[in-house]
């Protein structure tokens, strides 16, 4: 008698992009906003972007049921962290909070793949980047999701991050304004666009900074 | 406990065969849209057990509490348990007696859950489903598929739907549709099912649900075109083929 096949798998991948760039005052976080399943467009409008905490995004992609159970998580986890605390988690906390949520799951993981962005608590753009199983990073830059191989080297090459290897400590963050940093965004999207078929349809772009958070769209192509 | 062997798996010990691995009884395709007033919902009568037509006159649309209607594809004995989770739901909302009641969003999160969960259980219900309603003038549409994946638009379909209705949807639908231009839409998604999926039926209801409540009309059959002239000498140019 043969081995019984499975004939479902639990996991999907339902595609899209994320990237975040830290800078020196403001960070910015975006996403595409395709949904796919397959060879299908399951939706134009699927937001991947989720306010953690006031200073604190989250942009994350891959299999969107597990992707929305861990921001349900977090948040609850950050409502819990405000009433015991009496304040907002700062973006370093959120880092390790999220990559002990994904370890958690070792063995049956959330295929989510996330990229944090935020201020740290001296206000200095941070940007964090995981894996799968919570493995995660303090970084300049990131990108995650199905147009990363395409988004991460022209990301490397614009903004030209030092080596984490140099001593003494070289600041990650771009000395590019926030301006510049949305318009480059705005770039690496529409190229990777061209090119992954998972990426397309409409780009959101949050930009944390003192002031607070605000929101940008951008029509990306939609085959 | 006697030890299960390695080779045999995840489904091995008796109460590993509870869990759900095939499909028997299957409802096709639900398409919705969002019109004017409310959403419109059309779904086929048939129930399917493999390749037989075996039910033909199954209701896969169905009314939940005041607000919303729920349309499922897959699994018919799935679709009714999920009915029986949803009246104990409702029930409790009704029990509050405070004056509120569940709308869409609240029933598409709550099933969002539920086929989540029994996902990370590994016993999903084997079902698509799609919940429309209309609460304080706000319209909504969401759909769940049986591993969690969920969204809301202004359009979805399950299923077959998804590769032949979603396309014309995209291409016709807009903000405001009348009531008889909605139903022309679905009409015309649902003739494109019935004439290209193999587990159709030519029978089918189409459910209205605004904020007076829900409508289903009574069951009907689509118009279908065969004249054509390809159809009436198909061999001629080909003498022996069929």
């Amino acid at each position: 008698m043969t081995k019984q096949q499975a004939n479902w798998s639990p996991y999907d991948n339902n595609g899209g992009s994320c990237v975040a760039i830290a800078g020196a005052d403001y960070c910015v976080i975006a996403a595409d906003t395709r949904m796919s399943t397959g060879y299908n467009i399951l939706t134009r409008e699927c937001s991947k972007i989720t306010k953690l905490a006031d200073k604190c995004m989250m942009a994350s992609s891959g299999f969107q049921a597990d992707v929305k159970a861990l921001q349900k998580l977090l948040a609850a986890r950050h409502l819990i962290y405000q009433h015991q605390h009496n304040k907002q988690m700062s973006c370093p906390a959120m880092a390790q909070l999220l990559s002990n949520t994904l370890y958690y799951k070792r063995f049956f993981p959330y295929y989510s793949f996330n990229v944090l962005g935020g201020l740290d608590s001296e206000g200095k753009g941070c940007v964090y980047t995981y894996d799968a199983v919570g493995s995660y990073e303090r970084v300049g830059y990131s990108s995650q999701g199905s147009g990363s191989t395409l988004i991460m080297p022209f990301l490397d090459n614009q903004l030209k991050s030092p080596s984490p290897l140099l001593l003494p400590a070289q600041d990650a963050v771009t000395p590019l304004s926030e301006s510049e940093a949305v318009d480059l965004v705005k770039t690496v999207f529409a190229s990777a666009t061209e090119r992954d078929i998972y990426t397309g349809d409409k780009l959101e772009i949050v930009v944390v900074n003192a002031e607070g958070i605000r929101s940008e769209y951008m029509d990306l192509r939609k085959d | 406990m006697d030890q299960k062997p390695f080779s045999q798996g995840l489904l091995s010990s008796e109460a590993d065969s509870q869990r759900t691995l095939y499909p028997y009884v299957t409802g096709t395709s639900v398409v919705a849209l969002k019109y004017k007033d409310g959403i419109l919902m059309a779904a086929d009568m048939g129930g399917s057990y493999g390749s037989t037509l075996r039910y033909k006159s199954v209701e896969r649309m169905k009314s939940i509490g005041k607000h919303s209607l729920l349309g499922a594809s897959g699994e018919l004995s799935d679709f009714q348990e999920i009915l029986r989770y949803l009246d104990e739901l409702i029930l409790y909302d009704n029990m509050w007696d405070d004056g509120n009641s569940l709308g869409p969003k609240e029933v598409h999160s709550y099933l969002t859950r539920v086929m989540y969960n029994r996902r990370n259980k590994f016993n999903p219900l084997w079902s698509s489903l799609v919940l429309g309603g209309v609460k304080n003038g706000e319209k909504y549409l969401g759909m769940v598929s049986m591993i969690g994946v969920h969204f809301e638009d202004n359009h979805v379909a399950t299923g077959f739907g998804n590769h032949l209705a979603r396309p014309i949807l995209r291409e016709e639908w807009h903000e405001n549709l009348s009531f008889e231009d909605g139903v022309k839409l679905l009409e015309k998604c649902m003739r494109v099912l019935l004439y290209r999926d193999r587990s159709a039926v030519n029978k089918l209801q189409i459910a209205k649900i605004t904020e007076e409540g829900v409508t289903v009309s009574q069951p009907y059959s689509l118009k279908t075109f065969w004249g054509f002239s390809a159809f009436s000498n198909p061999t001629v140019g080909a003498e022996g083929s069929w």
